[in-house]
């Protein structure tokens, strides 16, 4: 029982049902799932598939923080790779084609995974402090995005590319398979080899790993090209969505929320140890967060002090201190409990 | 080249990174607002020739195909009439526009335009505009100032008009209803005047029969994201819901998607009325998917440069000058199409 209790995932895992029992009080149709023109229908569906993105930027944030970095271009990324996708489709005579739509995406990924190859060539060769390295794509990032689009939305009608982000494949959505293809990929190279560790090491002590022989450069271009890569595919999905490239909006704050979920997943932002599972809680507390604000219909005046106060909750009952508490509360009621049973 | 000495505390290390973030921050706000060119002198009397006048104008953004046609209309209306003008994208954000129109003071311009990101706010700025002599014009969106002598003429649509011509619509087109018609409310982004002023004039024409019932109202920032995702999860806990209310046709093509994955003809099963009429949204109200939309139009800039032109001359002007708008039915949206420019 106190092993439950002591888990670092226990509060995050407590809030999330809390949010979800919210829901069930204000919408009693809350966990029923329907199976509807051949595919799944219902607001735990529609939870996890637009909760897709941010989980899967989040897990991309969750390497870069492990090494005692941050990625705050990630937003930017997402607009820039929507726009690229996007102004190749209108570019084409045939929008429709699964050819043209495969190069699209080819193109936008490999353009984000350059911007990620700057960006850990910023932090590993420069040494410049990750959050200003990633601040100058973060800033400049939808400029080049605005430019793409030519600061226009640009709408796309291409039944291949909307898949991505709203069709279903078995019945489940694209968007969710994606994201755990990622989720998935990212867990067993990192935690059924040593990349795992290796990538903590760098995060607690730079210049200790390298002089035991860890290649930390390596290490981070790797996080952060790892990243981009990851926020160029939330892009797509974000911009096949909505059927438009949209440089002002598209990932706009995802940052924040990528951070805010691997934070509430009990990752630490001095880096080191890291939890996947974590950062997958952490992202579903945050989506379920955003649904609770329609369905129990708080009004949008009220919305950002109800996420406000939720996220302070969550981080509060996390933090040691908090704990520490906790446990010398428990200690003399559960001495007190074996003594009344004895 | 290496990177930090992994020796120091992490206190230290944050706290550099802290003050270097604040640099570059400061840094980027130097040059944003240190691009300002040199003005012109402001002593000289006598009226002005359209070739001397300088005009600032603070966009809000690009965030929808309506703005990106009010932007183009003003530059070409400017470029037309011979007048320099200075242009800035807010992208959405108060302080950029704040930022904006300080260096237009600075640059003493001969008239300052701009659309209020939020009515709020603006007493400050408009203030230090006044006692620099440079007269102010709103365009399209306005503020919320006690004292109306800060700006000399509001250009724009009437928001409360259009919100009580969408709901004239719904009060004609279930005029044999007895039933109660439940509505769901798709808000722009809170605290706009659009917002504010459409939610109101809807509110006024429906509120006079209690058959009509606001189920739900949320915001959906006026993006198509936003409009899709709201949609989504008010359309599962309000099932029984006639009629959305876009407060933007952005928002509206995104409630049609949400309505299609939960497997319902928009349209036909939930009626949709939506405000601007841009080519996007005409195109659907042809295709029979959304029921009436009342136009906004971006088209003001020849009214503005007229107001521009009064204004230098010292000749006075109307307070409040409302731009020539219509609505559109389904059957007019297929005659008015091909002829859309935005």
């Amino acid at each position: 029982m106190s092993s439950i209790l002591t888990h670092r995932l226990f509060w995050p895992v407590v809030m999330l049902l809390v949010l979800f029992a919210i829901n069930l009080v204000a919408f009693p149709g809350f966990f029923v799932i329907e199976v509807k023109d051949g595919h799944l229908f219902g607001s735990l569906v529609d939870i996890v598939r637009n909760g897709a993105p941010t989980l899967i930027i989040a897990v991309g944030m969750t390497l870069v923080i492990a090494t005692r970095g941050i990625d705050l271009s990630v937003g930017a990324i997402c607009a820039i790779s929507g726009a690229v996708a996007c102004s190749i489709l209108l570019g084409s005579p045939n929008p429709g084609s699964v050819g043209t739509v495969v190069t699209a995406v080819v193109v936008a990924v490999v353009i984000s995974l350059v911007l990620g190859v700057w960006n850990g060539f910023l932090v590993a060769v420069f040494g410049v402090q990750p959050i200003i390295a990633t601040l100058i794509l973060m800033t400049a990032g939808r400029g080049v995005a605005m430019l793409i689009t030519e600061g226009q939305i640009l709408t796309v009608n291409s039944p291949p590319f909307k898949v991505i982000g709203s069709g279903f494949l078995f019945g489940i959505p694209v968007a969710v398979l994606i994201a755990a293809l990622i989720f998935t990929a990212a867990a067993v190279l990192t935690r059924r080899t040593a990349l795992g560790m290796l990538i903590e090491s760098v995060g607690i002590n730079p210049e200790a790993s390298r002089q035991a022989g860890v290649r930390s450069r390596g290490l981070l271009f790797t996080v952060y090209t790892f990243s981009a890569l990851c926020a160029a595919i939330a892009g797509l999905v974000l911009t096949s969505n909505q059927t438009a490239a949209d440089a002002n909006n598209t990932g706009l704050f995802i940052e924040l929320d990528a951070i805010l979920a691997v934070v509430i997943g009990g990752t630490s932002l001095a880096g080191g140890r890291y939890s996947l599972a974590g950062t997958l809680v952490g992202a579903l507390v945050i989506q379920t967060l955003v649904t609770t604000v329609y369905t129990v219909g708080i009004p949008p005046i009220a919305t950002m002090v109800f996420k406000a106060a939720v996220v302070t909750a969550v981080c509060l009952l996390q933090s040691p201190t908090t704990n520490a508490v906790i446990a010398s509360w428990r200690k003399p009621i559960a001495a007190r409990f074996r003594k009344a049973t004895v | 080249m290496r990177r930090v000495n992994g020796a120091r505390s992490g206190t230290t290390r944050k706290h550099a990174a802290r003050v270097a973030g604040i640099a570059a921050v400061a840094a980027l706000a130097v040059t944003l607002s240190g691009c300002a060119g040199g003005g012109g002198d402001q002593a000289a009397s006598g009226p002005k020739d359209a070739g001397d006048i300088v005009v600032g104008f603070a966009q809000v953004g690009a965030e929808s195909g309506w703005r990106t046609a009010n932007t183009k209309d003003i530059q070409r209306a400017f470029k037309d009439a011979g007048i320099e003008l200075k242009f800035s994208d807010a992208q959405q954000k108060q302080e950029n526009q704040i930022k904006a129109i300080r260096s237009y003071i600075t640059q003493q311009v001969d008239v300052i335009a701009f659309s209020p990101v939020v009515e709020t706010g603006w007493d400050a700025v408009l203030k230090e505009a006044k006692d620099a002599g440079i007269p102010v014009v709103l365009t399209d969106r306005a503020v919320d100032s006690e004292d109306e002598t800060l700006y000399e003429s509001f250009l724009g649509s009437d928001f409360i008009e259009e919100g009580k011509k969408a709901g004239q619509w719904v009060v004609e087109e279930y005029a044999d209803q007895t039933e109660p018609v439940e509505i769901i409310q798709l808000e722009g982004t809170t605290g706009a005047a659009p917002a504010i002023d459409r939610a109101e004039g809807f509110a006024e024409v429906i509120g006079a029969d209690e058959k009509f019932q606001v189920v739900a109202s949320q915001t959906g920032d006026f993006t198509r994201a936003g409009g899709k995702q709201v949609a989504e999860a008010l359309l599962k806990s309000n099932p029984g819901v006639d009629l959305i209310y876009a407060h933007n046709d952005d928002m509206g093509l995104g409630a049609i998607e949400a309505i299609e994955a939960a497997g319902m003809v928009p349209g036909q099963d939930i009626k949709i009325v939506t405000v601007d009429a841009v080519k996007d949204g005409m195109t659907a109200l042809a295709e029979g998917k959304i029921n009436f939309i009342v136009e906004c139009s971006p088209l003001l800039g020849d009214q503005l440069v007229d107001i521009v032109k009064k204004v230098v001359a010292g000749e006075d002007v109307e307070k409040r000058i409302i731009t020539e708008e219509t609505t559109f039915t389904q059957e007019q949206a297929v005659e008015a199409l091909p002829e859309r420019q935005y």
